[in-house]
């Protein structure tokens, strides 16, 4: 074989190949990408495994005009009746694989013991801002619903129609950074930033801190709740549902 | 380089030299599939706040450090970030390869690291003009890089990249839990997001170098030695 037919079929098989290979990664590059964001999340796993908190700051760092982004004000009628009665009628129902399905009202969540962190919330877009967040632990109100050995999940849904789904465990649900925020740098939370109740989740970017709770779901797998991709903008918009960097 | 001098024949015909080992055409390939994929989805990610910031935080009405002149967009986020990330674990674990065989094996040591010759002034100064001049290197002086390819090379390797991976990861709220060092290292996340623009603005510069030295030493003997490994020198002039 001369030289110059063998380098046009190394060039062509490789051009050809290329190609192909292309056409096949651009088809399932949704399923290419778990691969990077899979790796990112067992390598976060081993990262944290001694479960250290997200640094937290000082009432000095706080951002005077910490970014409202995403739904700021839910326009659904039932929202709009709870905001006009300043969220008396609130009430959020944890239910799903627990032994004591049970449902909070906002004096239920503010009478039981509160956390309050100063922390930057980094949005997936690139800016980052420092707010005082005052809640309750996710997992003070997982203890009280005794969680069902088959559940592994924690689905959050909201009144915006965002849901986002958490692991049952210190990594994420359990951890004590992540609380039901209903405070904000001192106030209550404001409607813009998920009144009356929003999700704190640390060491994630921005957009797994859920504004506007409604709902808590525990679950087997997230596989089972809306496409089966874990979260509502991993369905409707082809997001990462990890993230994590 | 397994010739030598005395491999040259005396006859005027060009030499075939082995110009790069198997992992290093192998890693170079992985690398550049990785690079053509971060930058464009850099960008994308880039697009929905082409802003930055000095320190800690930093948003939209904040004195800026920078300010592209990109309309901000949303839509490219997605695909963006699916896309940096994976790739991005790719460059990572292609470049562990590369670095470790080249500290064990010598490469770094014998193929890299400037003579103290090369660094004289003169000779520096020499390079210079020679590169500005596109000045076609030929005979013996093909065989090993030159200084400033050796600096270039260096200076990629172990400030650029290594810069590149640990601003990438203090853009990790789980990372900077673990190691909040981060943070200190490189005065906040804002800072840290800044100086990876700055970090991946080098790293396309460099490749701009990188491609146009390809032509001006010849473009098909450059590219057959990143494929095959086998470099043609041309006859003593």
């Amino acid at each position: 074989m001369s030289k110059i037919s063998r380098r046009k079929l190394i060039v062509g098989g490789v051009s050809a190949g290329g190609i192909l290979l292309a056409g096949t990664a651009s088809k399932y590059s949704n399923e290419l990408y778990r691969v990077g964001e899979d790796l990112s999340r067992v390598t976060h796993r081993f990262l944290l495994r001694n479960n250290p908190l997200a640094r937290e700051f000082t009432t000095r760092d706080i951002s005077k005009n910490f970014p409202a982004i995403g739904t700021t004000m839910p326009e659904s009628e039932i929202y709009q009746r709870l905001l006009h009665a300043r969220f008396a009628d609130w009430r959020m129902p944890v239910g799903g694989l627990v032994d004591k399905p049970m449902s909070f009202s906002l004096a239920d969540l503010q009478s039981m013991p509160a956390r309050t962190q100063i922390t930057a919330h980094s949005c997936e877009r690139g800016w980052t801002a420092i707010a005082q967040w005052t809640g309750v632990q996710l997992s003070r109100v997982l203890e009280l619903v005794k969680p069902q050995p088959a559940a592994r999940w924690v689905a959050i849904h909201c009144s915006d129609g965002w849901w986002d789904s958490y692991s049952l465990d210190h990594f994420e649900a359990l951890h004590p950074q992540t609380i039901l925020a209903y405070g904000m740098n001192g106030a209550d939370l404001p409607v813009a930033h998920g009144a009356p109740v929003r999700l704190r989740v640390e060491r994630q970017l921005g957009w797994k801190s859920l504004k506007y709770v409604d709902r808590i779901e525990l679950v087997d797998h997230y596989r089972r709740l809306g496409d089966g991709k874990g979260s509502f903008v991993a369905d409707e918009y082809n997001f990462q549902w990890y993230g994590g960097v | 380089m397994n010739s030598t001098v005395a491999d040259l024949p005396a006859a005027r015909a060009p030499v075939e030299i082995q110009r790069h080992s198997r992992l290093v055409r192998v890693t170079h390939w992985i690398n550049a599939l990785s690079f053509l994929f971060l930058v464009p989805s850099g960008i994308a990610i880039l697009y929905a706040h082409p802003e930055f910031y000095w320190g800690e935080t930093g948003y939209f009405g904040d004195p800026a450090a920078l300010t592209l002149p990109m309309e901000p967009n949303f839509d490219y986020t997605a695909w963006g970030r699916g896309m940096h990330f994976l790739f991005a674990w790719l460059l990572v674990l292609n470049g562990l390869v590369y670095l470790l065989a080249g500290l064990l094996n010598g490469h770094f040591y014998r193929q890299m690291l400037p003579r103290l010759a090369q660094l004289h002034p003169k000779h520096l100064w020499h390079e210079i003009r020679d590169h500005l001049r596109f000045v076609r290197p030929t005979g013996e002086a093909v065989r090993t890089y030159n200084v400033l390819q050796k600096l270039a090379y260096l200076l990629v390797i172990f400030v650029a990249l290594p810069l590149m991976l640990l601003t990438g990861l203090t853009m990790s709220p789980a990372v900077t839990a673990a190691y909040p060092e981060l943070f200190t290292l490189f005065g906040g996340r804002q800072s840290a997001r800044f100086i990876h623009f700055i970090c991946a603005s080098a790293l396309v510069g460099f490749l701009v170098i990188h491609l146009v030295m390809i032509f001006v030493v010849g473009f098909v003997n450059e590219i057959r030695s990143m494929i095959t490994g086998k470099f043609r020198i041309e006859e003593q002039s």
